[in-house]
């Protein structure tokens, strides 16, 4: 099911006369196709959560309109939406079993939809079976590990088959190894059953691990969305570019003279047809190659090991971080005591932003 | 250890001499009491032992009345004042703006004395010689006689007095609900909308068995409370209660003691245990039969 947003805002009353209403979702605009995984990213308290619950119908929008394919569901209240939810916590029915849990959404189901017990007990195993946890069935929550725990949510919201599945949060409350797990679980489980699936996360890596697309937000603004490799790529703007991508972009503050990127007094690059002015020059860690009569000299700070590749970390007088660190292969051989280092830049890994407004330039 | 075990012992003896004195020996006192036919108050002779008191407060039609009169109250009270806590409180806990108010309100009764509340209830059923009570008054208005009911037939009388014990017991029922609703889980709601559950079955099916022990122990406590009703009555009726037909088991064991047919400490320690033993059955029932229908998470 093709999900629609149009210029979907949501603001919520200022807590006391002092404070200014918060907008936690601005002018959304955008459509997630058929059937794919999409990411919803963001840093804490960007409204991902709330886009969730306006799109479930758990929150209802100031203004701006929401479809379900050609359907405009904004006015549906959620139980007609036919969304499935797992939340954060998961917010499983402590007091009933495995088996009742998932089962829960069948037994509202009305008129001609409804199910005899066996129909539904016979769903029911399906979707566990799908989600792998049929052994457990007559568990209660509370006897079940926290990835269990999720695979229920996950089972419950997609025993109705939804139309949309949102996840909120899905891997925050499981450690790490099973979080990697859990994840590609999610990949499997959405191809496997086609469900349209939006999942929120503040983390980069988990998003553009598994999504077909993804969303990046801040602040209650969409500020891009594509492929994730993309969206890597090319940010659009600054806070995408530093978003995405560990270890993080590096920042200097540069300037476009002449068709040339200067970082402090040296060009770095060329920057064909641009016209002068101050920027931001974001460089990837993957961008920078060691070359003795290489543009770009910083500071030589220390050098991590890390088998594969070696992490130089150098400092430079126009950085905006606490370190410039630069990924290169293990097969650069720095001296001890080395005081500069000099690099050659990959011009694709090299993103420029203007100085007032943060976007690419 | 030993050493150890007798300091503990040490410890504990303040305690254990208080409750020893004042609640253990009182109660082996109650049964020895009950057993003892024809105790005299100032001779402190007995004639023998046996269930003769047992035997006398069961043919007593004094009894007979208060026990019926209790159990009235107790199968009316104790339903209806739970099933309408429950109803304030859910829509305490859904109303916003003024709940603090509200809350307020709905508390007042019971920070109010029982004799006050009796005052009240005066006001408001019973006929003076300057007023007919309220809602004599206000039934007048739509031409009807103007009914005593503090003074009148015994379903009068007796509906007063639920009344009367229901408004006097929902407070703290209230104030204990509001609290375990509040204390349920708003994911739960949201998921079960998500998940298409109608607003009834919600109630039902998530509320209900999350507030299920708060509601049980309202209903013991209710039952236990009620079977020791007795000031309520004191308040509506005044101390003769036997004159009022709405003597209770507790009054009848007071009368038996203290009152001007008082005097008879075998009687009243039977009619005691008596009481004892039908609040022992009934919440012993009700625990086996809620074994299986209370969730403690």
């Amino acid at each position: 099911m093709k999900v629609v947003l149009e210029n979907l805002t949501k603001q919520f009353p200022a807590r006391s006369k002092k404070d200014r209403d918060v907008i936690a979702v601005n002018h959304f605009n955008f459509e997630i196709p058929d059937g794919q995984l999409i990411g919803l990213l963001g840093p804490s308290g960007c409204g991902k959560s709330t886009t969730l619950n306006l799109i479930s119908g758990l929150e209802t929008p100031t203004s701006g309109k929401i479809y379900f394919g050609d359907e405009d569901v904004t006015a549906l209240p959620p139980e007609a939406r036919g969304v499935g939810l797992v939340f954060q916590n998961y917010a499983l029915y402590p007091h009933l079993t495995v088996e009742e849990n998932i089962i829960f959404p069948l037994q509202n189901l009305k008129g001609a939809k409804k199910m005899t017990k066996e129909e539904m007990h016979r769903k029911a195993v399906e979707t566990a079976k799908l989600v792998q946890i049929d052994a457990l069935m007559e568990r209660k929550p509370k006897e079940l590990s926290g990835g269990q725990q999720q695979r229920v949510a996950i089972a419950r919201a997609l025993v109705k088959i939804p139309r949309v599945l949102l996840l909120d949060e899905p891997l925050s409350n499981l450690d790490a190894r099973l979080r990697l797990q859990t994840r590609e679980e999610l990949r499997r489980i959405q191809r496997d059953t086609g469900v349209t699936t939006i999942f929120v996360t503040h983390d980069q890596e988990e998003a553009m691990s598994i999504s077909d697309l993804i969303i990046v937000m801040k602040d209650g603004v969409v500020h891009q969305i594509g492929k994730p490799q993309d969206v890597y790529d090319e940010p659009a703007n600054l806070f995408v570019a530093q978003f995405l991508g560990t270890p993080q972009i590096n920042v200097f503050e540069g300037e476009i003279r002449n068709g040339r990127v200067r970082i402090g007094d040296e060009d770095v690059l060329d920057a064909p047809g641009k016209a002068d002015r101050s920027v931001w020059v974001g460089i990837r860690p993957e961008g920078f190659i060691p070359d003795p009569d290489g543009p770009f000299t910083c500071r030589m700070d220390r050098v991590e090991v890390m088998g594969r590749d070696v992490s130089v970390v150098s400092t430079h007088v126009k950085m905006t971080g606490k370190c410039v660190r630069s990924i290169v292969s293990a097969e650069n051989r720095f001296e001890p005591g080395q005081e500069l280092v000099r690099f050659r830049l990959k011009p694709y890994k090299v993103f420029l932003f203007d100085r007032e407004s943060e976007e690419r330039v | 250890m030993k050493k150890n075990n007798l300091k503990a012992w040490l410890y504990l003896l303040p305690a254990m001499l208080f409750l020893g004195v004042f609640m253990v020996y009182p109660l082996v006192d109650v049964c020895i009491y009950s057993l003892e036919e024809n105790f005299h108050f100032v001779s402190q002779k007995y004639t023998g032992v046996g269930l003769g008191n047992f035997r006398h407060v069961l043919t007593d039609p004094f009894f007979v009345m208060a026990l019926k009169n209790t159990l009235i109250l107790v199968a009316i009270t104790v339903p209806v004042s739970t099933g309408l806590s429950l109803l304030i409180a859910l829509g305490l806990s859904s109303v916003k703006k003024v709940k603090k108010l509200f809350q307020t309100v709905y508390f007042l009764p019971y920070v109010t004395n029982t004799l006050a509340v009796g005052l009240v209830f005066w006001l408001l059923f019973k006929n003076t010689e300057h007023t007919n009570g309220l809602i004599s008054s206000l039934l007048s208005m739509f031409g009807m006689e103007p009914i005593n009911f503090i003074e009148g037939q015994y379903w009068q009388k007796m509906m007063v007095t639920c009344l009367y014990t229901v408004w006097i017991v929902m407070p703290f029922k209230i104030l204990i609900l509001t609290s375990a609703l509040a204390s349920v889980n708003p994911e739960y709601y949201k998921a079960a909308r998500v998940d298409g559950a109608s607003s009834g079955r919600i109630f039902r099916k998530i509320t209900l068995p999350m507030i299920s022990p708060t509601v049980f122990y309202l209903i013991i406590t209710g039952f236990i409370g009620a079977f020791k009703a007795y000031s309520d009555e004191v308040a509506l009726f005044g101390t003769n209660l036997n004159a009022a037909e709405m003597n209770t088991i507790v009054g009848y064991v007071y009368d038996m003691l203290y009152s001007d047919s008082g005097g008879y400490p075998g009687y009243a320690a039977a009619a005691a245990l008596l009481l004892f033993g039908i609040v022992f059955t009934i919440t012993f029932v009700n625990l086996k039969f809620s074994r299986n229908k209370v969730q403690y998470m």
